[in-house]
């Protein structure tokens, strides 16, 4: 029972990661000429070859737990060389995203920089460099996290202390609010 | 020539180097340059990996824009032109997409117009040719590693300018301005790009893997086309080499930076007087300053 119930749960998940991510993960050979050249891989978990092979067996549950998804730099490198073409980024952002859905936030520190940064975003339609530091750094519990570069970076006039906004504020809140309606959404 | 010419955040900031520079040589090279009016962000990493239409809207509001002028979009921060590259190719490739994409972004958007890497405006647009021409001050005896990261040329699907393993456009540029480019192996290789703030541990490697190949090579400095890039290399530079009981003193150069000293203007016109590693010392040993012919900028 609880395994059928595992199994089931596993397949829904395989279909939604392969809809949303476009990628069909039997194309996938398991050559691993992607893990070789990952630039990440010796700090993940599972190699992103291991991802994907966690998603054929139907063992979707344990690549939502994994890192992986989380530091893959979106280096675009597996993409590029994979003979299946097989888009890796792709998947990676989408088994990530319903990790998030479920409350699972692997790596916390990256999730809390892009939240801060798409926060700002969408207030004032442009990212500021300064005010995200400091959100960041606030947020993720090390105020003092790169403060030492902070100082010269506003000596040099390369970050101000004022977020730039641009006038159609409007417009980006919009595009927002419908990318939301559709389901999608930051949150 | 004239092109719609989207910034993006970074060159407004910690980039403005970058916009100083690029403004600069399109002004001298006879490319007009259109600024997008009010244009936002495109969203970088942080759209994509939480949310992909959110990822496709928020640059295809910047494209509509330059669409309705009948513009071509040249875009210098690599990041942004790999985004709005992505946002133009969903839009042109399926309706529903392109439909679906004006709804949310509220204005008409068909793709009918192209983005363009600032560097392949400059190396194919205008062309190796007549910027050679123009060169006052050859950048002689410098020898320059090439660094074009990630987003620049991969997915080569998207990028389309240049090969993905071995790319040359901007060796080619280092070249006709009278430099040496070197040949080495990490000129695609990822700098981390936001890892280094995120996962410091992580980025502080990668940063230094690429910067200790290009001193392996040969290279005297780094030539990027990327504001997060130059801005992981030049700022974490002392921090990464450190971490790695090792001492770099290698000053990283925006390629346009390169072309305006070769063109014969002032390092300060060109933002060479801002970066964490200063660059000047090497240029002098160089003797690149002491040529009669500085242009003056007048602001
Ligand atoms: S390179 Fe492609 S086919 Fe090979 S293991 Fe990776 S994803 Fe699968
Ligand atoms: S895109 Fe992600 S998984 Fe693919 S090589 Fe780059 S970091 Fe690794
Ligand atoms: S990629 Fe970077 S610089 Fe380019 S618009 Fe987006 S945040 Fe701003």
């Amino acid at each position: 029972m609880e395994l059928a119930g595992s199994l089931r749960r596993n397949q829904t998940l395989k279909n939604q990661v392969e809809a949303e991510s476009g990628v069909v993960l039997s194309d996938c050979y398991q050559c691993g000429k992607c893990s070789a050249g990952c630039p990440v891989a010796p700090w993940m978990d599972y190699t992103p070859r291991q991802v994907i092979r966690l998603l054929q067996l139907g063992l979707g549950e344990v690549a939502l737990k994994s890192h992986t998804p989380w530091l893959c730099a979106s280096c675009q490198a597996c993409y590029t060389r994979c003979p299946r073409e097989v888009n890796l980024p792709r998947l990676m952002e989408a088994v990530r995203q319903e990790a998030r859905r479920r409350g699972m936030i692997n790596e916390k520190k990256v999730d809390i920089f892009e939240q801060a940064f798409l926060g700002t975003l969408e207030r004032y339609g442009r990212a500021h460099e300064m005010g995200l530091m400091v959100q960041y750094n606030l947020q993720s519990g090390q105020p003092f996290k790169d403060a030492l570069l902070a100082p010269p970076l506003l000596l040099k006039g390369k970050i101000s202390p004022f977020p730039m906004k641009i006038k159609d504020i409007a417009g980006i809140k919009n595009i927002f609010a419908r990318v939301r309606a559709r389901g999608g959404g930051r949150s | 020539m004239k092109y719609a010419y989207y910034p993006g955040c970074s060159l407004e900031a910690t980039a403005k180097e970058y916009n100083q520079s690029a403004k600069l040589v399109a002004r001298h090279l006879g490319v007009e340059l259109w600024e997008i009016p009010d244009w936002s962000c495109c969203g970088a990493t942080a759209a994509h990996n939480n949310n992909h239409l959110l990822s496709l809207a928020l640059p295809a509001r910047n494209l509509a824009i330059a669409e309705a002028e009948g513009l071509d979009v040249a875009v210098p921060c690599a990041a942004c032109f790999n985004r709005l590259r992505a946002a133009e190719a969903a839009v042109r490739e399926s309706e529903s997409m392109q439909a679906t994409i004006s709804e949310i972004i509220g204005r008409d958007y068909r793709a009918t117009n192209k983005t363009r890497a600032f560097l392949d405006v400059m190396v194919n647009g205008v062309g190796l040719e007549k910027i050679k021409e123009q060169v006052v001050k050859p950048l002689a005896g410098l020898k320059l590693a090439a660094y074009y990261g990630c987003l620049l040329v991969r997915p080569p699907k998207l990028t389309a300018f240049d090969d993905p393993e071995d790319p040359m456009t901007m060796d080619r540029l280092i070249d006709a301005l009278g430099g040496e480019a070197v040949s080495w192996s990490y000129k695609t290789e990822c700098c981390g790009g936001s890892l280094a703030t995120a996962r410091g541990d992580i980025g502080v490697r990668m940063i230094y893997q690429v910067l200790r190949h290009a001193r392996d090579a040969g290279a005297e400095g780094v030539v990027t086309a990327c504001p997060l890039c130059f801005l992981n290399l030049d700022m974490r530079e002392a921090q990464a080499a450190a971490a790695h009981g090792d001492q770099l003193q290698l000053p990283i150069f925006y390629f346009t930076e390169l072309m305006g000293l070769a063109l014969g203007y002032a390092p300060k016109d060109l933002g060479l007087t801002t970066h964490f590693v200063n660059p000047l010392p090497l240029l002098e040993a160089k003797e690149i300053l002491r040529h009669p012919a500085t242009r003056r900028e007048t602001a």
